[in-house]
């Protein structure tokens, strides 16, 4: 493996934890706007509040995680990719801007209306980026981000079925996610009654993620062909282990069976990132640019590799500080009467 | 759809403005993520040392203060990140090896920061006081850490080091450190931590006169000023020292960039300093003109030979002269004045141990924070504009650097909206949550960052 593989290796693990935490972010903004005005969706929609919290916030920083390695270690896909694909990143960006203030101002805007804009606001982005993110996976995915700036179609580069398809995906599995952690959540309140609400949800998005996981497979067939037949041979497993996880989580969900659904929801989600990984190598760009052509020069890869390491040791345990901070706190709030 | 139905170069003119426009909002709401938290931690230090609860209370809302801008900068920030490659794919393709691993600092530090900064929100009550200090510690430190390794980057796009170009002009023998610790950043590194503290000093400072002149004349309020104005007063001479060895080394690193500073046309010694005034290819009309000053100001001597624009062609000149000459001697005046009012300020509290009782002293003051926010975005476009026609400094061009895509217009016009839209609604919040502070609604958990509220008290409340 070499140093770019590693870093590639890393990018990815970005791209993972951005696709699951993000991902359930803006899930959780999916099931806000979705929420009915009647007294069940007023809880739903305070639990969705609650648990928009600080921990969540940080999530976003893998985004701009992704960004620099992106840029530092593959500096001309970053270039390509941003330039063929200008239209819908910067209407994710739009998205994440909205998202962002959402976040800033729902806890402090004068009650009512202040906060009821801030959560529109949330809500409506929690569709817009993940979708427009999906479209840009797609356009990568099928090889329409030739090498250079804005050499690919500024619109049918994004605007084609498998890009459709991964944006509604992304859109469903952040909806998955986010109800199957939300109905732990309800369980944690003792709120059973939100815990089926939920699960329901997270049975309905489930399904709904199935169906189009299995349109993809068609779409890919279709018209991208190398990601295809890379997810049917060297991804085969990872494609299985995906499916096992999903078909299991369902079957918990089905069942009432509340432990585990967690782990199972996200496995499912990282196997198929990791597929779609293994499927795309040795490609940065498939069949354009690879991992080894795209790379930076190697004192570059190894600062980049040094300053995760950094990261790691530091951040890691500031997060699990806060991390432990705010469980407590829920703990505490749990004890009083 | 294609490129060809837009000018190339006008979608150079909205990239640029819009790089400018998002980076201009940006800048103030990073001085206040470098600075603000120092402010805190003197306040917090000061309420805990001396048992002192107005220190205290002060520290405690402020930190509320910083989180939403704290937040608000957080998403000013991702934008620019997006937009380095939607504007700048060709500089990125480029150049990102280069500099990209001062960026990856900045993102683990900009991560410790947020950490820490929800965990000090988080424990006001829920940590001992002493602890609950010592983790906004990491907060000032990350925040140093991550203006340093941004800073470091511009401070590369103007004295560009650590790669070597190929005889195919491709990039190579790339050595990161060496462009992260390029000429510049020795003197634009603290000049952006010290504006930064300057910009939070005199910025918390003002809301507190406002409040004094307003006559609430209690001792929230006087060290509500104090603690802020009395940080940017120190922080203010050692940055005209700071700023004047910098544009002695700009004469020295990118002459014909400090030519377009003063306007300096022609070559020569004996050059006259001009105050304003309107620069012409003939030299500056109208202004104030001492003899011999800038000479004097580069090399300690009249004689000192000045580089002027001349020097090389006029596609390497900077544009907008005028706006740029202006934009400096803006800077540094403002900059002057600002010292002048730490001066009256230590002055007075030398020989009286009080602050100036005067109201001119509080009216000098409450105009001292959009005051040093003004030298801020002065010195900005100085760097910046003075810059061009390079985005990296005599490596590439801007015009080369920026996409091919079509729609930067429309981009442009959808940010202005958005960032209207958030601007206003940063105030809005600000202002709401100050209201509900002197009514003594606002509960400690609320705002961003901040523990959860009971989830069971949320759920009651009508939606």
């Amino acid at each position: 493996m070499s140093t770019a593989d590693v870093v590639a290796a890393v990018l990815w693990t970005g791209v993972t934890l951005y696709a699951v935490f993000g991902g359930a972010d803006f899930g959780a903004g999916f099931w806000t706007l979705v929420a009915r005005g009647d007294e069940r969706g007023n809880r739903a929609r305070a639990l969705i509040a609650w648990a928009i919290g600080p921990v969540w916030e940080s999530n976003h920083v893998w985004l701009i995680f992704v960004l620099v390695v992106l840029w530092t270690g593959f500096p001309e896909a970053f270039g390509s990719i941003m330039s063929t694909l200008f239209i819908p990143l910067s209407l994710a960006a739009l998205g994440i801007v909205l998202r962002g203030a959402g976040f800033a101002f729902q806890g402090v805007a004068e009650r009512e209306r202040g906060r009821r804009l801030a959560t529109r606001a949330f809500a409506l982005s929690s569709v817009l980026t993940p979708f427009f993110m999906g479209t840009v996976a797609g356009a990568v995915a099928s090889g329409r981000v030739p090498i250079g700036n804005a050499k690919g179609d500024p619109v049918t580069s994004w605007v084609n079925p498998v890009s459709i398809v991964i944006g509604v995906l992304f859109v469903a599995a952040g909806a998955y996610l986010a109800a199957v952690f939300l109905a732990s959540d309800a369980r944690r309140f003792g709120d059973p009654d939100l815990e089926r609400y939920f699960a329901a949800r997270a049975l309905g998005a489930a399904m709904a993620a199935g169906v189009v996981a299995v349109a993809g497979i068609f779409v890919l067939h279709e018209d991208a062909r190398y990601i295809y037949d890379g997810l049917v041979d060297e991804g085969l497993p990872l494609v299985i282990a995906s499916a096992l996880c999903g078909a299991a989580a369902l079957l918990l969900l089905w069942r009432d069976a509340r432990r585990g659904v967690r782990v199972l929801a996200v496995g499912a989600v990282v196997a198929v990132i990791w597929g779609w990984g293994i499927a795309q190598y040795p490609y940065l760009l498939p069949e354009k640019l690879t991992v080894a052509d795209g790379a930076a020069g190697s004192e570059t890869l190894t600062a980049l590799l040094v300053v995760f390491g950094v990261a790691l040791l530091l951040v890691v345990p500031a997060l699990a500080l806060l991390y432990t901070l705010d469980q407590r706190t829920v703990l505490e709030e749990e004890a009083e009467p | 759809m294609g490129a060809q139905l837009l000018p190339l170069a006008a979608d150079l003119e909205a990239a640029r403005s819009q790089m400018a426009f998002t980076l201009g909002f940006h800048i103030i709401l990073a001085s206040m993520g470098v600075a603000f938290p120092a402010i805190i931690l003197v306040a917090n230090y000061i309420g805990l040392r001396r048992d002192d609860e107005d220190a205290l209370r002060l520290a405690q809302r402020w930190s509320k203060v910083a989180a939403v801008l704290f937040a608000v900068g957080a998403i000013t920030g991702t934008v620019l990140s997006f937009e380095m490659g939607l504007l700048w794919p060709a500089f990125m393709s480029r150049f990102g090896e280069v500099f990209g691993p001062a960026f990856a600092l900045e993102g683990v530090f900009f991560f410790l920061e947020a950490i820490f900064m929800a965990i000090y929100i988080f424990g006001w009550k829920r940590l001992r006081p002493w602890v609950h200090f010592w983790t906004i510690v990491p907060v000032v430190v990350s925040g140093l850490g991550g203006a340093l390794s941004v800073v470091a980057v511009n401070a590369w796009m103007n004295t560009p080091d650590g790669f070597k170009i190929a005889s195919d002009g491709s990039v190579t023998d790339v050595h990161p450190v060496d462009a992260l610790l390029s000429k510049a950043f020795g003197y634009e590194v603290p000049h952006m931590i010290l504006a930064a503290y300057m910009v939070a000093g005199f910025l918390v400072a003002s809301v507190y006169a406002v409040g004094m002149l307003r006559g609430r004349r209690d001792r929230h309020h006087r060290l509500g000023l104090l603690i802020p104005l009395t940080l940017a007063a120190i922080a203010t001479p050692i940055q005209l020292g700071v700023g004047d060895t910098a544009a002695r080394a700009i004469a020295k690193d990118q002459p014909v960039k400090f030519a377009g500073m003063e306007c300096v046309q022609k070559t020569h010694t004996h050059v006259t300093e001009y105050i304003l005034g309107r620069c012409t290819s003939s030299g500056v009309k109208g202004g104030i003109g001492i003899p011999g000053l800038d000479s004097w100001l580069v090399g300690f001597s009249t004689d000192t030979k000045v580089i002027g624009l001349d020097s090389v062609p006029p596609d390497q000149r900077p544009p907008a002269n005028t706006m740029l000459h202006w934009a400096f001697d803006i800077m540094v005046g403002v900059g002057s004045a600002l010292m002048l009012l730490g001066l009256w300020l230590g002055g007075t509290w030398l020989f009286r141990r009080d602050m100036p009782r005067s109201r001119w002293f509080l009216r000098a003051t409450a105009v001292s924070g959009a005051a040093a926010v003004l030298a801020l975005e002065c010195g900005w476009i100085v760097t910046e504009v003075g810059r061009q026609p390079y985005i990296v400094y005599g490596f590439m061009r801007t015009k080369d650097a920026v996409t091919d895509a079509s729609g930067v217009w429309v981009s442009l016009g959808a940010v202005l909206l958005l960032y209207a839209a958030v601007g206003t609604a940063t105030v809005l919040v600000l202002r709401a949550m100050t209201r509900r502070w002197r009514t003594a609604e606002l509960d400690e958990g609320e705002g961003p960052y901040g523990p959860r509220p009971d989830f069971q008290e949320l759920s009651e409340e009508p939606a």
